[in-house]
Formats: structure tokens, sequence, C-alpha cells
């Protein structure tokens, strides 16, 4: 009996809690879709920061409507990013879907796009065909092919001939894995190795015997941001620096986020990106500043830098269509040219992807502190994932 | 009144539950935005009653029942997506296929303690999961399996974006297996698994085909998870690594101890409390939401289920131990 | 090769003090206790906080770190755990569910959800290597030496205790059968105190010794439960011996399975995990007496 009451009593109680129902007013609605919780939520809380940080020096209205920004958690599950974006787009209506911290979660969702005409703005997610799951995505992080190539091309030049990859068994894993690997033996240089390294990995201890088992010129790494730390104290702690091995890789493993707790093991480690903290230019240390500000001293990372460039993108394209939303939205993205934090940039209008400088740093300190600094500069690298 | 009265009584249909089936086939019109949340709480509750049926007829500690879920997602997304997008046909194929594996699983979980199961079936659904993420080409991956476009059901109905047809569908599979499975254990073979889950020496001794009746059971919930899985797949157009992983098993094992085991509708009781419960604390904190629902679960037990309902009871003497 | 055998055996005690306090948790009060892992990562995070932002030296944190877990876990078991002793196991299992996801977000609120990364002081970061450019070279981290040093060191003074002490026999008696244990005027209640608080404390500083290893995040206790759970089935509840192989075994088959079959290497770990469970469902290694 009790049961059954339980089970009443608690389902009117709580779809009483709906029945505020949904009020429509003249808003410019932005719904932000992160992982905030779970394995990637550094990168949801980068993102946000981001984003609020945008509103907070830009106002809060846009084409002449408010502008309201909805954030949902979907913990990393594609099936979850999926149905609350066809919420968001749905019930809330929103004007632009944001966000998709990681591949497979933009995937589940870019059919959604299409099919109820929402733009969609990837702020984190780095996998080539991203953008071309749906004719409504545009990309405000950065492809992994665009870091790997230009690290293939600065490694030859450098004294490293052999080489073996160490990546993340995912999409923008195997991405860099490819395309590191063309561009090397295109380049006349020698790839031992290809390994892969599961997801669900507790301890990278084999995976760097076998490195080192290899004896190559270099390790070129990729893991998602956040597993750096772990893999650069066990390179180090393996002896692998002692015994003529260097480390190189993308950006994401000397993530901004952790770079300074990282220590003296990550000082000389060089990378390829697309942003770093350091970068000399006026925007960069304002926007710095203020994130730090805002933040409690917390860095900003690339996860940010694409979060404000996304925001950007958005209100640009809301300023020209005074608040619209479907493919006149979709168009006003395309195409645009801007200064970001990052250096130059622009959204390539064919396919809405993200055209910016590739930088090659180094880890030193500077001022007590660990950064990247930049001291080699490709300039508006496009994705070479596309252009075949 | 005679033994077999009231053993007739229960299998009757109570005004509650025709109560309660009613207001769920209106709720994807009357609560049209939330359409969505109705598909998945359909879905997740078809996966809560299926694993009732193992863990609180039978006893049997599971872990990794998303085994059958996942296996049952993949292979209905796989026949849609290279053989024929019929959303009925890769049902009855996603059935079918999970149906099997629970028969060859079933050889696994005969011997052993609670715990002894309870690792076997987790590594199961992780083998699985590893194996999933080995053969990527066929099925994506960690990146997950794309592209999975469904035809119209019964070739009318689209799947549209609101939601609708897909919170019909679920629900109306959700009623079919229900009465399938409300049938099995109100039958004497439900009697039957009452008593391997009371004692099962006992349930030996008066000649009851204990390792029978163990493989018969979990095979049938495994089927019902693969159902649950078909749907999961279909409705949401994607198949993912995460739908073989631990947090998949334990969700449903924490939605069956909040609504009740033992009772068919504790599945589906503690799916609607749990969805909605999680929705609504997660749109006010999107990061610590688990929190809230760590402490919900601890007070939950603590309290006692049946208490919990009855708050002016919750500072009065001692707790009565076993009630919930 | 020697050096993989190596990594793996430093892997596996570490897993094994990690697990040790579950094993003899769930032999004596038959609780299943999902946040273990929890009581492991406030051992990290305590030394991570003591190290970074008051520069207490490593080898005092360890101690630190036991200390800190074992009084939470006195804490917990008198207040919160006990009255759970009677309930059946899914409602254990939900308690502690429910005690874990609250210790992640706790977690994630006071400390950040990054990753944290912890100096180790310089006299543990080198390198030995014997016998180089052999097959047979063996190449050991200073680190995980002390590891296994201080891991074997812990073990030998269980076993010791668990067979030669007072205290030891007393809970032995506990973990065979408690009602007849308390009928010879043994105070079961002050022995699952106790073994509470010392398995919680080890996991504590297990913890704090994995933090470099395995990683510290909010989702530690999530993503190592099923390790420390095949842990404790596999070796069974009824000694410390049979954890400790049962460790060893998943410590070197994961290391093992990952370097010569990278793509499936987890795959190996459970295989034969279920293999093992299989042929013997009540663990490998099962002390003669013992109640099932």
């Amino acid at each position: 009996m009790q049961k059954r009451y339980f089970l009443s009593t608690l389902t009117l109680a709580l779809l009483a809690s709906y029945a505020g129902g949904v009020c429509a007013q003249e808003k410019f609605k932005i719904g932000l879709i992160l992982p905030m919780t779970g394995p990637f939520a550094s990168t949801g809380k980068q993102i946000e920061a981001a984003a609020r940080l945008y509103i907070a020096q830009n106002g809060d209205t846009v084409g002449g409507k408010k502008v309201e920004l909805i954030v949902k958690d979907d913990t990393s599950a594609p099936d979850v990013t999926k149905r609350i974006a066809q919420e968001l787009v749905v019930n809330e209506k929103v004007n632009v879907l944001a966000g998709f911290g990681l591949t497979p979660l933009a995937m589940a969702t870019a059919p959604l796009a299409t099919q109820s005409k929402t733009p969609m703005v990837v702020m984190a997610a780095a996998t080539s065909s991203i953008t071309q799951a749906s004719p409504y995505v545009v990309r405000t992080s950065f492809t992994l092919p665009q870091a790997a190539v230009a690290m293939a091309d600065w490694a030859p030049n450098n004294g490293i001939k052999k080489v073996v990859t160490l990546v993340s068994d995912y999409g923008p894993g195997i991405d860099a894995e490819k395309f590191f690997k063309d561009r090397m033996l295109f380049n006349g240089a020698q790839v031992l190795d290809t390994l892969r390294v599961p997801m669900r990995n507790p301890d990278f201890a084999p995976f760097l015997q076998k490195v080192r088992d290899l004896k190559p010129d270099a390790v070129f790494v990729f893991v998602p941001s956040g597993a750096g730390a772990a893999l650069m104290k066990q390179f180090s702690e393996r002896g692998m620096d002692k015994a003529g091995i260097k480390l190189i890789g993308t950006g994401d493993i000397t993530d901004d986020d952790i770079l300074n707790s990282m220590g003296d093991v990550a000082n000389g480690v060089v990378t390829s990106h697309h942003y770093s903290a350091s970068h000399n230019s006026p925007l960069n240390k304002k926007f710095v500043a203020a994130f730090e500000k805002a933040n409690a001293g917390l860095r900003p990372n690339f996860m940010a830098v694409g979060g404000y460039d996304g925001m950007r993108v958005i209100y640009e394209a809301a300023k020209t269509t005074k608040g619209g939303n479907g493919e006149a939205l979709l168009n006003a993205m395309k195409g645009q040219v801007f200064e970001s934090p990052r250096g130059p940039m622009f959204i390539d209008a064919q396919t809405r992807d993200v055209v910016h400088n590739i930088y090659i740093r180094k880890v030193e300190k500077v001022g007590g502190q660990l950064f990247n600094q930049e001291f080699d500069t490709l300039k508006d690298v496009k994705d070479p994932g596309k252009s075949k | 009144m005679s033994v077999d009265n009231t053993l007739l009584r229960s299998t009757r249909w109570q005004a509650g539950e025709l109560i309660f089936w009613s207001f769920a086939f209106i709720a994807p019109w009357l609560l049209a935005p939330h359409a969505l949340i109705i598909n998945e709480i359909a879905i997740v509750a078809l996966f809560a009653v299926s694993l009732d049926l193992v863990l609180g007829y039978t006893g049997i500690v599971s872990l990794g029942h998303a085994a059958f879920l996942g296996f049952g997602a993949y292979t209905a997304a796989l026949f849609a997506k290279h053989m024929c997008p019929d959303p009925l046909l890769g049902l009855a194929v996603g059935i079918g296929a999970a149906t099997l594996l629970g028969a060859a699983c079933s050889l696994s979980i005969m011997r052993g303690s609670d715990l002894t199961r309870l690792m076997v079936t987790l590594g199961t659904a992780l083998i699985l999961l590893e194996l999933a993420n080995k053969y990527s080409d066929l099925t994506g991956g960690a990146d997950g399996l794309q592209g999975v476009i469904m035809g119209p059901l019964l070739g009318k109905f689209e799947f549209d974006l609101i939601g609708q047809t897909s919170a019909w569908y679920s629900l109306t599979v959700l009623f079919i297996l229900f009465v399938l499975a409300r049938r099995l254990v109100h039958a004497p073979l439900g009697a039957t698994l009452k008593a391997v889950r009371d004692n099962r020496l006992r349930a030996m001794a008066i000649g009851i085909p204990v390792t029978a009746r163990l493989a018969v059971v979990y095979t049938v919930a495994a089927g019902i998870a693969g159902a649950a899985g078909a749907l999961m797949a279909q409705t949401t157009g994607f198949a993912s690594l995460d739908v073989f992983a631990l947090d998949r098993s334990a969700d449903v094992m924490l939605m069956l101890a909040i609504g009740g085991v033992g009772w068919l509708y504790g599945g589906i009781a503690g799916a609607v409390a749990f969805k909605l419960m999680y929705d609504v604390i997660a749109n006010i904190t999107p990061q610590y939401w688990t929190f809230w629902i760590g402490l919900f679960l601890v007070v939950l037990v603590l309290v006692g289920r049946e208490r919990l309902i009855r708050p002016w009871t919750w500072f009065s003497a001692e707790a009565k131990e076993g009630t919930s | 090769m020697l050096t993989l055998l190596f990594d793996g055996v430093a892997y596996g005690m570490l897993l094994f003090i990690l697990a040790v306090g579950l094993c003899v948790t769930m032999g004596l009060m038959n609780f299943i206790n999902l946040a273990h892992g929890a009581f492991a990562m406030l051992g990290g995070y305590v030394t991570v906080a003591l190290m970074q932002r008051h520069g207490v030296p490593f080898l005092v944190c360890l101690p630190l770190a036991f200390l800190a877990s074992a009084l939470t876990g006195m804490v917990l078991e008198r207040t919160l755990y006990r009255p759970m002793y009677k309930k059946p196991h899914l409602d254990q299992v939900l308690f502690s569910i429910g005690l874990a996801f609250m210790a992640v977000a706790s977690a994630d609120f006071l400390m950040g959800s990054q990753q944290q990364i912890m100096q180790l002081p310089d006299w543990l970061r080198g390198r030995t290597e014997l016998f180089p450019d052999t097959p047979f070279v063996l190449g050991m981290g200073h680190y995980r030496l002390f590891i296994i040093a201080v891991c074997a060191a812990l073990t030998v003074a269980l076993q010791y205790v668990l067979s030669a002490t007072r205290f030891g026999s007393r809970l032995r008696a506990s973990v065979d059968d408690p009602r007849a244990a308390s009928g010879l005027g043994i105070n079961v209640n002050v022995v699952f105190a106790a073994t509470f608080a010392v398995g919680s404390g080890l996991a504590g500083l297990g913890g704090a010794l994995g933090a470099e290893v395995l990683g510290l995040d909010p989702t530690f206790p999530l993503k190592f439960m099923v390790y420390f759970l095949i842990v404790v089935a596999v070796g069974g509840t009824t000694s410390i011996t049979g954890p400790l192989l049962a460790a060893l075994l998943l410590g070197i088959a994961d290391v093992a399975g990952k370097y010569y079959i990278p793509k499936l290497g987890a795959f190996i770990v459970y295989a034969l995990m279920i293999a093992i469970l299989i042929w013997h469902p009540q663990g490998l290694f099962v002390r003669q007496g013992g109640k099932s």
C-alpha cells in the first residue's frame, strides 16, 4: 500500500515542480552543454568561466535581446548530451547550442543540429570529422591534425629522426597519430611504432617501458588534458630523459590548467599548440588577468580560450542578425575574422572550422612559474584533415 | 480465504495499477515538453524491471547487467545501420542477441557467493566494453557508433524532435514486457524463484531444479535488458561505450534499491524517482549534484524507505530493522 | 622483461595496501563497503594539501594520511556504519555508494576537479639499473622501490599481528563466527571498530603512496573500486596472504597485458578474474574452516 502512495505522491510532487511552465520572452538563448562532473570536469569549469567572463566584459544584451546562458552538465555521456540538447532546442528554443567537451558528445548532437537547424558551436572537441557531421557545426577550439602536423614539420629539422608515437585510443588521439606519422614520413623521418593507450588507463608504465625499449630520438605524445601530468612523471621516473629520449607532443600534455603544479619534470618539454597563457599580446594579457581575477587565480587554458572565442563568434553573429537563429545565424558565423587571445584567427566559410596560428613552445620558468613560451609560429594553419 | 484464492488475488490487476498505466500513456501528450525524459525514464524503468527479476526475485547480485543493455543497444544500432532501419525488426534482433548472451553468461553465475557473482557479472560487462573498444572499426570505439538513422515506426510514425513517438514506443514496449514479467512472477515459476532466493539449500531439498531456474530467469532478464538497450539505441540514434560501463549497472541497482526490490513496480518507481530527482537537482547545481544524490541515498537507507515518506515517524523511537 | 615484473609487483603491492582494508571489512563484518576508495582518496588529498600548502615533508605526510583516514573511519563506523551491519547487502551497497558520491562531490568542491600533482622529495626520484644492456635488465624506479619496501613491511606487520597477537586471534575468531566469538567474551564491537579504523587508515596510506603512480582526482574512488573488488573477490576474505597474492597477480597481469597486447590490456585482467572465480568461487586462497 505505502509503496503505491510513495510512487504517486513522489511523482505528483516532482511533476508539480515542473508546472512552472515555459515563459517565452524575447531572449537570445545560448545552450551551453559541458561535462561539469566526471573525469573531464576541468574542461567544463574552464569553458563556463570563460563564457561568463565574456558576458561580463561585453554586456548581456546583444542584437536588441537579452542574453540567457543556460549551462547544463552532460556527465560526458553522449546520450545525455543528446537528450539535453534536444530538450534545449524543443523546450527552451535556444538560438544556439555550444560547448561539447569531447568528440562523442559533439557527434551525438550533430544530427540534431541538422534536423532542428540550430547552429552548434564546438568549443572543446578536437577531432577533424566533427565539422563534417553536420552543416550547422562551427568550431572555435582546434583540431589535433593542426597541432600534430606542425610538430611533424618542426621535429625533423631539430634533430629528431626516429620517433615513437603514444596516443590515447580515441578520435583525437588517432587523428594526432595519423597526421603526425604521415607528415613525419613525408619529411623523411622514421616512425618506429605507434602505440595506443586505452582511455580508461590507470598506469602508463608498460607503454613507456615499450617506448624505452625501442630507443627512439623522441616520443610524440597525445593524451587528453589532465593525464599529461601523470605521463610526464612516469616519463622522468623511467629515466627516459637520461636515456636521451625527448618528449614532444601537442599542447594538451602541458595544459596551462595544471602546468604550474607539474614541477621541474615539465621543464624543457616542447609542444605544439594554438594557445599559451603566456602569449605575448595585449589582448591576451588582459584576458588572462581578468580570468584569474574572476576565478580565484585559476589560469586560463586552451579550453577557456575556445569558450571565449566561441562566445565572441556567437555574439557577433547575433549582432549581425539582430538576435536571429537558424541558417541566418549560422551564415553570420561563417567567415568571421578577428583577434583572439591566442592570436589572429578566422572561421573558414567553407569548412566552418577554425584557422589560426600554431605555435611551437617550450616549457620555461618565468617569474617563478612554468609557462609554455612560444618560440616559433606557423601562420594560418588550416585543418589538414579537410584539405584533401 | 483459501490458499488458492490468496495467490490468485495477487495476480489480478489492482485499481492503482490501472490508474498508473493510464497516466503513463497520457503523459507524452499531456506533458509534451517532457516527452524526452519520459522516454528516458521508460527505458531505464524497463532495465530496472529486468534487474529486479534477477536480483529481487532470485537473489542474484549482479553489477554487470549493463552487459545485456549494451549488447542489445549495439546489435540494434548495427542492424539499423547496416541492414534494415525498421525499428521493430531491430528491437527483435536486439532482444534475440541479448537473450543468447544471457543464456551463455548464465553458466557463469551458478556457483559461488554473492561477491563472486558480483565480480563475475561485473567482469563480463567490462570485457564486453573492452571488446567493443577493440573492434572500433565496427563499433566506433570510444567515439561511439554514429549514423544510426531509424525508419518510421510501423511504417508511419517518424521519430520526431519532440520525442513523443519515442516516448510512446518505449512505453508500449515497457508495458508489454512488464505484463510478461508480471505473469512470470505470479506463475508457479515465480514462486520457485522466490524460494531459491530465500533459501537455496531448502529449495534444492524439495526438488526445485535450482540451476535450471537460475539459467531461465537470467536469460529472460537478459532479453528484457536487451530490449531496453535496443530502445535506447533506436530512440537516441547513437550507441557508445559507456552503455557497458559500471555506472550504468550501478545506477540501475540504485534505482531498484530506491524503489524497492522484489516488487516489479519497485524498478519503475525507482527509475521515476531517481531520474526526476537527478534532473531537478542537476538544474540547480550542475556541478555538485552527486553530493545531494549521495546524501539522499545515505538518508534513505539509514531512515528506511517506509519511514521516509512518513515524516512524523522520523524522530520517534528506534528505527524498525528490516522493514525496508 | 624483469623491469615489467618489477613494475607489476610495485603496482600489485600498492593495490594490496589499498584493498586489504576492504578484504578484512568484508570478511569480518560481511559488509560490502563501496566507499572504501573514498578513504584512500582522503589520504591522498591530505598528503597533497599538507605538502603543497604547508610544506610538510613527504615521509611525515604518510603517517598523517594514515591517521586522518583511520580517525575518519572510526568516527564513521560508530555513527553511520554500525546501524547498517544488519541490513541486507543491497542496502549496504546503496549506502556506501551514497557515501562515495558525497565524497567525490566534496573533493571536487574543496580541492577542484583537476589531477593533483605531487612533488616527490629528490631522494625518491632516481632510478637504478641492474644488468644494463642485457635482456635481463632490471630498471627500478626509486619511488617504486620505496612502495615495495613500505608495503612489504606493512604486510609482514599485518601478518604478525594477525597470527601472533591476541588481537589477531580475536579478529580471526570474529571473522569465523561472530556469535561464537562474543559468546566467548570477545568484545566484537571493539574488534570491528578497530579493524575498520586500521583498514581505512591503510587505504589512506595507500592513497597517499599511490597519488604519484595512479593519479589523484575526485573520481578516484569510483575509478579504482573495480580493482579493489577484484582483489577481494579473487583473494578471498579470510586471510592476508590471499589478497596479497591476488593483488600481485592482478598487478603483473595488468602491466604485462598492456605491454604485450596493448589494445586488450584490461580485457586480460577481467577474463583472468572470471576464469579464476568460475574455477574457485570462494577465491583462490581460502583458509580451511573459514566461512563462505
